[in-house]
């Protein structure tokens, strides 16, 4: 077995140094919104949380497409380790919008375009991963695995777009605001710094657990072969 | 039947269309045989209007709300029954692996397929839209509700005929189709029940239009993306 590389080492460590500080930030730093209170508090990592699902989702896609082009089994160990990261990922950023939906909206969900596609997004992974699951044929399993993703990822966008036919009360953080949201403020520049520094320290751990989940698929599939070895 | 499927194999360079019309023909020859896939759905489709009909205690007043959405859930559970069943006869028979050595494009075997679930599935449609109508006194003889059915159902068959070919090659198969298949068919279902209520109601035809939109690029990106993808499925 290969010795973890030092820049994972060294990633790992500088993402738990990101988290604190951001953690650190967001509590020391960005001053408290005047209606919404400690409330607010949670929008930041709410919306990292959410970011890096969607870096999940889009690098699952990629992974889905680069496996039915190359048929390198390579690619499917990358695009499980983007479902898995970006299903964990998603379902924190939804229970994190929950908690603050509550005092906001005064409900813990609605049937809003966002909330429902990530909803709906978690149904697509849990499904993939029960497809997975059901084959057992690793050259099928990544075959249908990286169709399955190219599918989800089509009709998830389209998804979001057929809900946002209605209205919206989620709040628009950067772009145009529609007046029938809620729970919408402006941000102070201190605020936005906070925001982008969540971003980003969320960026590189993503980018470390993405690495560390592949490394383990890569050993996983090393025990596999070992395993068919020993039985030969 | 057997004719249809012999010049197919003669001929290699015999065009896409007789062969896209064989597997097609062989489905309906099959099913006008057996009626066991139909009858099933047509079934299955009235015992889903008869459970709506006590879960929601259907009044005139809420009849005019919830029909669209009961049409469209009826016809989205009628259909994964008729999707999976048609693509578990080819795999239990081996007439999978017949229709993968022929000759032929292996698109010409999905859209084969997709045409007769959808045949299948507008005949179901075609039979539960005047049942609907005398029994809950409703008048659902609408051009505009044909086309948004036509629309949705072209959709719905074109994912669903791929995903079901990938659910009967799974462990879990007989649960795996409506999971894999209903969340990616969300966007028909919100289209199409927002466009027939939109008609049921009486709307101009601007405030539908999105919806009809909708349901037509669904289906084209979707016919596009499964007929790229479907090698991949059938590949050994």
């Amino acid at each position: 077995m290969k010795p973890q590389p030092l820049a994972l080492k060294a990633l790992s460590v500088i993402s738990v140094l990101l988290f604190l500080s951001a953690l650190g930030m967001v509590f020391f730093y960005a001053p408290l919104e005047i209606t919404m209170n400690y409330v607010q508090k949670i929008f930041y990592f709410h919306i990292a949380n959410a970011w890096v699902g969607m870096l999940g989702f889009i690098a699952a896609a990629v992974a889905g497409v680069l496996y039915l082009v190359k048929h390198d089994q390579k690619w499917d160990i990358v695009g499980l380790a983007a479902v898995e990261i970006s299903l964990v990922f998603f379902l924190i950023a939804i229970i994190s919008g929950s908690i603050w939906a509550r005092p906001t909206w005064g409900a813990y969900w609605t049937w809003e375009p966002r909330l429902t596609t990530a909803a709906i997004l978690e149904m697509v992974y849990i499904a993939y991963l029960l497809l997975r699951q059901g084959i057992d044929d690793p050259d099928r399993r990544a075959r249908f695995s990286a169709v399955y993703t190219l599918i989800g990822s089509i009709s998830v966008p389209i998804t979001f777009m057929s809900i946002r036919l209605f209205r919206t009360i989620h709040p628009v953080v950067i772009g145009t605001n529609s007046s029938a949201s809620t729970g919408s403020f402006d941000m102070t520049s201190k605020m936005l710094v906070t925001m982008f520094f969540a971003l980003f320290s969320f960026s590189v751990i993503f980018i470390t657990l993405f690495w560390h989940r592949i490394r383990q698929g890569q050993l996983a599939q090393q025990v596999e072969q070992l395993k068919l070895e020993e039985l030969q | 039947m057997h004719n249809e499927i012999h010049t197919a194999e003669h001929k290699p360079t015999s065009n896409f269309l007789s062969a896209v019309g064989a597997v097609v023909w062989k489905d309906l020859a099959a099913e006008l045989r057996s009626r066991e896939l139909l009858s099933a759905m047509l079934v299955f489709a009235l015992l889903v209007i008869l459970i709506f009909n006590f879960a929601l205690e259907l009044d005139p007043q809420t009849r005019r709300v919830a029909t669209p959405g009961i049409l469209w859930a009826t016809f989205a559970f009628a259909g994964t029954l008729g999707l999976n069943r048609s693509m578990a006869v080819e795999k239990d028979r081996g007439c999978l692996d017949g229709l993968l050595l022929a000759p032929v494009d292996r698109s010409a075997i999905y859209f084969g397929k997709t045409i007769s679930n959808l045949a299948f599935m507008l005949i179901v449609e075609v039979i539960v839209l005047p049942v609907y109508s005398v029994l809950y006194n409703t008048n659902l003889f609408n051009p505009g509700l044909i086309v948004v059915i036509l629309l949705g159902s072209v959709g719905y068959v074109a994912v669903g005929t791929l995903l079901s070919s990938m659910a009967v090659q799974t462990r879990t198969r007989d649960v795996m189709l409506p999971i894999l298949l209903f969340p990616v068919v969300i966007p028909i279902l919100i289209a199409a029940v927002k466009a027939s209520s939109g008609f049921l109601q009486g709307l101009a035809l601007p405030e539908v239009m999105p919806y009809i939109n909708l349901l037509i690029v669904y289906d084209v990106i979707f016919t596009a993306a499964a007929y790229m993808v479907f090698d991949y499925v059938v590949e050994e």
